[in-house]
């Protein structure tokens, strides 16, 4: 079971949790310039990459507050958390989910 | 066979009597089920599952394959209970288990007559044609094969959870466990020590060491006795680490009760620890393997270290005769045991050429008979074993020569070398690589803070594990800050760990003539099953297991794995690693369901029940409940000898003909406060909010992205910047977690706030054209003149108690029925008190309470659709015939959806109603529609019935359905299919069956 540090509750079991898929879709701010192929990649298309993945995680039993993880989706450790709304820290090259495996 | 004179951790001043299949036997405390069968002369315990082979005792730890009982009756039953760590107790009930009809007299063990027919895969073989057959054969597999038997009654004791963090979680308790322990516990590191036995110590307890020149026992004790004098030290024994997970977070099983005789028990059976350990020392240590020959099941033979088990710590003898047949030094450790036990050690086979170390040369010194190149190829007895069969290999080693050795015996002590038990290190993902010294696997790569010590570690000697627990546990305490420093490392006699590879006896034919060779016994997999499967072309080791059953079962492989995975590199002429290993999956014992599920497991615990304010009314009343999520809400009010179709037609004529009332508690409540509250609204509905005005009502529909109804809802607006938010009651956590999402993540620099307030509000819905005269007559403060108070409006004001208090209340004119109708919202805590005001107002109008039957009824009567009914998730506003209710001026939640050309099809399924050709005929819900009653097969299917009632009120039947353009069909005539043929027709039309106009509920 994860170990996730909620950055406002500190370390709690992933049992609290409830996960939000990938982080960093950004709802497009004028849907009606999307054609449908567009619009449906933003709706549907996820990465899934093997290694890093940044998703979101919301303390459903606790602050109820939403927050962003790096992690690798094969050892499942987490090597982030920042709130919604930063970049992961000393990090912003890092695009895809090319990382460590 | 007995009890030896003296010696052993049993306690001679405590007798234990207990029952085995019903006969008298007495142990001592401190004894196993299985050291006291065999001090009782009991040898025999079980019969195989396949051949019903008489099997006996071969271990004496977790991996027993055979001994295996069911252990009391009634609900204090457990099956497969491992009687090789089973604690006797005064009173035990012990049965076997696997013989039918008697252990004695087992009428299937004529299977083994036609083994050559139950090959490996029989099952997918034999068992799958005629398919008809399947149910008649599968109720004689089970009744020949099974395990023991499911307890039947509910469950007599209780469980409990703890969570427990700590610096260092060691694993086992042998020398490499202690000595991590001790020196973590030292430094004042925060330690907890499990074990799965009745005692601390592991091996030690079993053998004859010395540590520091005295008993090894000496030395456990003062090392315990320290531990325990240690206030951050938590030793738990009786507890059994069988998970380890992500996060190094692991789970013990920790048995209170079970040793203890039924009387005595108090307090929970099992406590389930969860464990946060910064680091884990796994000191598992390891699980000795026979080496393979024929009938080398039989009652009799079992594993060298056991034997030195039975005679070292219980004091019994398991044979009087033995003939020890091991491949490494460590083995002449248990022909010294027997010989020291008085019993006679008739001969030491030994594959290896020249047999050499300390021990070895020990027991040549004392004369014992050792027979080096030499194999066991055979077992004989009939029951239990008689004697063996050896055969001289020729110098190579390579095949046996006719040098034929037959020895007469009662006990064949083998020893095929040690396994590390690298169970919860594989479960934490760690991996293992082969040891060509030590010919087993061996930890190699970890993920998690962990570090394998001793034996689980491959290091074999006493020396080698005092000295890497010290050091394991000076890592470990350190890694988790802690300030430790080394321990004297106790002096301990010289050993090596010497070992010839052998796996099988070459017993000179092919592996599928001759007498059985039994690779897993607890599923009767022999060496035959695995060439089998390897020439039937299976090559993976995983699916080998699967066909074969190897490792499968409650010992899940502890004795078989290794050895099945050896002799399949030998049937494919791979080499052991390039076959590997299975995976090692939690648990690693079995694991009671008790102790998962913890205290929740019982009665009301196990699921919250939500009640309205008024629930002891609707009780006091007569109504029966439904469940809806986790609130039971009142079903219908039956009154004497009236049934749910007579009681409904009653409630749904009083509502629509006088008044009715229902608590409408259980809707969700979501307060939505902020300067951007409206803002906020205008995103998540697909209609306008802006410009409703304070105390005013509108219905909204909440969209997914997708464009796909999610939930619907009255909002009423209570002020500038406050919304009070209605959801549907099984829709209002996920909603609120919906909100909240969008607010956080996506539109932060909106400043609402989100309140759930479902449980603050008790709602009473007054209902019908005497409504109005109702609620005028118990609410004050508002004018309820229909134009001062108009439909879709909202007004505060307050309500007399029958004490003479007065208590605020909120009613909203709204209607889910499509009559005039009010819903009274009060403090929870006056729910039932305005409830009753309400109840006493309406006498004289013969006030009639409705459940949700009737509320389905008097909503569909009127086409309202409730989401999750009438709706999927695959269902647009426009599907349903709601294009009024998309704003075409702003974005909103799911719009850019709806334009998709999916979403635009004409043949999309649509909501429309149905009208059956026999009015008194009530269709099933879920019913398909197809377009013509007759046809070939299959015949397209159109849609599904999504709401069916009868209407009193109308006199006959209403549904409403999903069906592809049915706009397009109004006034065609389709078709219900029933199971049984029959074919339905009804009339698609309106939704709205009753008062089309909506005169009623504006009145």
């Amino acid at each position: 079971m994860l170990l996730i540090n909620c950055p406002w509750c500190g370390e709690r079991d992933e049992t609290e949790f409830a996960y939000g898929g990938e982080a960093h879709i950004v709802r497009p701010l004028d849907p009606d310039a999307l054609n449908d192929e567009q619009w449906a990649d933003y709706l549907f298309n996820r990465s899934n990459p093997r290694g890093l993945h940044r998703e979101r995680w919301m303390h459903a039993a606790g602050c109820r507050r939403w927050f962003n993880v790096e992690r690798d989706t094969v050892t499942y450790k987490i090597k982030s958390v920042y709130k919604v709304g930063e970049l992961p820290p000393g990090d912003a090259e890092v695009t895809s989910g090319e990382g460590e495996v | 066979m007995g009890r030896l004179q003296s010696g052993g951790r049993i306690n001679r001043d405590q007798k234990i009597n207990f029952s085995f299949d019903g006969k008298p036997c007495v142990g001592y405390q401190g004894d196993t089920i299985a050291s006291a069968l065999l001090a009782n002369g009991i040898s025999t315990v079980g019969r195989s599952w396949k051949y019903h082979r008489p099997r006996g005792i071969v271990g004496d730890g977790a991996e027993e394959p055979n001994a295996l009982f069911q252990i009391e009756d009634g609900a204090h039953t457990i099956p497969n209970v491992r009687g090789t760590q089973a604690e006797i107790y005064e009173g035990m009930v012990v049965k076997s288990t696997n013989a039918w009809p008697s252990l004695k007299f087992d009428l299937l063990s004529v299977n083994g007559l036609f083994a050559r027919f139950l090959p490996a895969g029989f099952y997918y073989k034999t068992f799958m044609w005629p398919q008809k057959f399947w149910m008649a054969y599968e109720h004689m597999i089970r009744k020949a094969s099974g395990l023991g038997e499911s307890p039947r009654l509910p469950d007599q004791d209780h469980y409990e959870k703890t969570n427990a963090h700590c610096d260092v979680l060691v694993v086992g308790s042998g020398p490499a466990g202690l000595m991590a322990a001790l020196t973590a516990g030292r430094a004042g590191a925060r330690v907890i020590l499990a074990d799965e036995q009745a005692e601390f110590g592991g091996r030690l307890l079993s053998d004859r060491s010395q540590i520091n020149g005295k008993p090894a026992a000496e030395w456990v004790s003062a090392v315990v006795a320290e531990l325990s004098a240690m206030p951050d030290v938590t030793l738990v024994k009786r507890g059994t680490v069988f998970g380890y997970h992500d996060g190094n977070f692991a789970t013990i099983a920790e048995r209170l009760t079970d040793h203890l005789a039924l009387a005595d028990r108090t307090g929970p059976r099992e406590r389930n620890w969860r464990v946060r350990a910064k680091q884990v020392v796994l000191a598992t240590g390891a699980h000795e393997r026979p080496i393979v020959f024929g009938n080398n099941d039989l009652p009799g033979v079992m594993l060298a270290s056991a034997v030195s088990s039975y005679l070292n710590r219980y004091g019994v003898k398991p044979g009087q005769k033995a003939v020890v047949f091991a491949n490494n030094e460590n083995a002449y450790q248990t022909v010294l045991d027997l010989d020291d036990a008085g019993v006679t050690v008739a001969a030491v086979i030994d594959p290896r050429v020249r047999p050499r170390g300390p021990l070895v040369s020990e027991a040549g010194a004392r004369n014992i008979n050792i027979v080096p190149n030499t194999v066991v190829v055979e077992a004989k007895g009939w029951g239990k074993l008689s004697s063996v069969i050896a055969k001289s290999r020729d110098e190579g080693g390579k095949r046996v020569v006719h040098v034929f050795h037959k020895i007469n015996c009662d006990l064949l002590a083998v020893s095929g070398g040690w396994n590390p038990a690298i169970h919860l290190l594989a479960q934490s993902g760690g991996k293992v690589s082969w040891d060509d010294n030590k010919h087993c696997f061996v930890p190699n790569v970890i993920v998690q803070p962990q570090v394998s010590v001793g034996a689980a570690n491959g290091s074999f000697t006493l020396q080698q594990c005092l000295a890497e627990g010290m050091q394991g546990g000076l890592e470990c305490a350190q890694a988790a800050g802690v300030k430790a420093e080394a321990i004297a490392i106790p002096e301990t006699a010289e050993e090596d760990y010497l070992i010839e590879e052998m796996w099988r006896s070459p017993v000179g034919k092919k592996p599928w003539r001759g007498p059985k060779q039994f690779v897993d016994p607890q599923n009767d997999v022999g060496v035959s099953d695995i060439f089998l499967a390897a020439r039937e072309g299976y090559h993976s080791i995983e699916h080998v297991k699967r066909y074969t059953a190897l490792g499968f079962g409650t010992d899940q492989g502890k004795i078989g794995n290794i050895v099945g995975m050896a002799i399949l590199a030998e049937a494919l002429g791979k080499d052991i690693p390039s076959t590997g290993t299975t995976t090692f999956r939690p648990n690693y014992t079995p694991v009671s369901f008790g102790g998962i599920a913890g205290p929740e497991i019982k009665g009301t615990l196990f699921d919250p029940v939500r009640k309205t304010a008024m629930h002891t009314w609707h009780e006091e009343n007569g109504a029966l409940f439904e469940n809806v999520g986790q609130w039971h809400r009142p079903w219908f009010y039956p009154k004497d000898g009236e049934d749910m179709h007579a009681a409904v037609n009653r409630e749904c004529l009083a509502t629509r003909n006088s008044v009715g009332i229902m608590d409408a508690s259980t809707l969700g409540k979501i307060e939505v406060v902020g300067p951007d509250a409206s803002e906020f609204l205008n995103r998540v509905y697909t209609n306008a909010w802006k410009k409703l005005g304070i105390d005013c009502a509108r219905y909204g529909f909440m969209l997914g992205e997708d464009g796909m109804v999610m939930d619907d809802g009255v909002t009423v607006r209570l002020d500038e910047h406050r919304y009070f938010m209605h959801t549907t009651t099984g829709g209002a956590a996920s909603v609120l977690s919906w909100l909240e999402s969008w607010l956080q993540t996506e539109w932060p620099e909106l400043e609402v706030y989100l309140t759930s307030v479902t449980d603050h509000w008790a709602t009473a819905a007054v209902v019908g054209p005497n409504s109005h005269n109702v609620v005028s007559k118990v609410v004050q403060g508002i004018d309820f003149d229909k134009e001062a108070f108009p439909f879709m409006t909202s007004r505060r004001g307050s309500v007399e108690l029958s004490d003479g208090s007065e208590v605020a209340v909120r009613v909203n004119r709204i209607s889910f029925s499509g009559e005039l109708a009010y819903e009274v919202n009060v403090s929870a805590n006056y729910g039932r008190a305005v409830w009753e005001a309400l109840m006493a107002a309406g006498e004289e109008y013969d006030i009639t309470p409705y459940g949700t039957e009737s509320m389905h009824v008097l909503r569909a009567e009127k086409g309202f659709v409730i989401v999750g009914q009438d709706t999927d998730g695959s269902v647009t506003p426009e599907d349903l015939g709601m294009q009024w209710i998309m704003s075409k001026t702003k974005d909103y939640l799911g719009r850019r959806s709806l334009a998709r050309a999916d979403s635009q099809r004409e043949d999309r399924k649509q909501l429309v109603g149905l009208l059956t050709k026999d009015p008194q005929r009530v269709l099933p819900e879920g019913g398909q529609i197809v377009a013509t009653p007759s046809g070939e097969i299959p015949i397209p299917m159109l849609g599904h019935v999504t709401s069916s009632y009868f209407s009193a009120c109308l006199g006959h039947s209403i549904a409403m359905a999903l069906v592809k353009g049915g706009r397009q069909r109004q006034g065609e005539t389709v078709y219900v299919a029933m199971p049984n043929g029959e074919m339905i027709p009804a009339e698609i039309g309106s939704t709205v069956f009753y008062d089309p106009e909506g005169e009623k509920q504006n009145v």
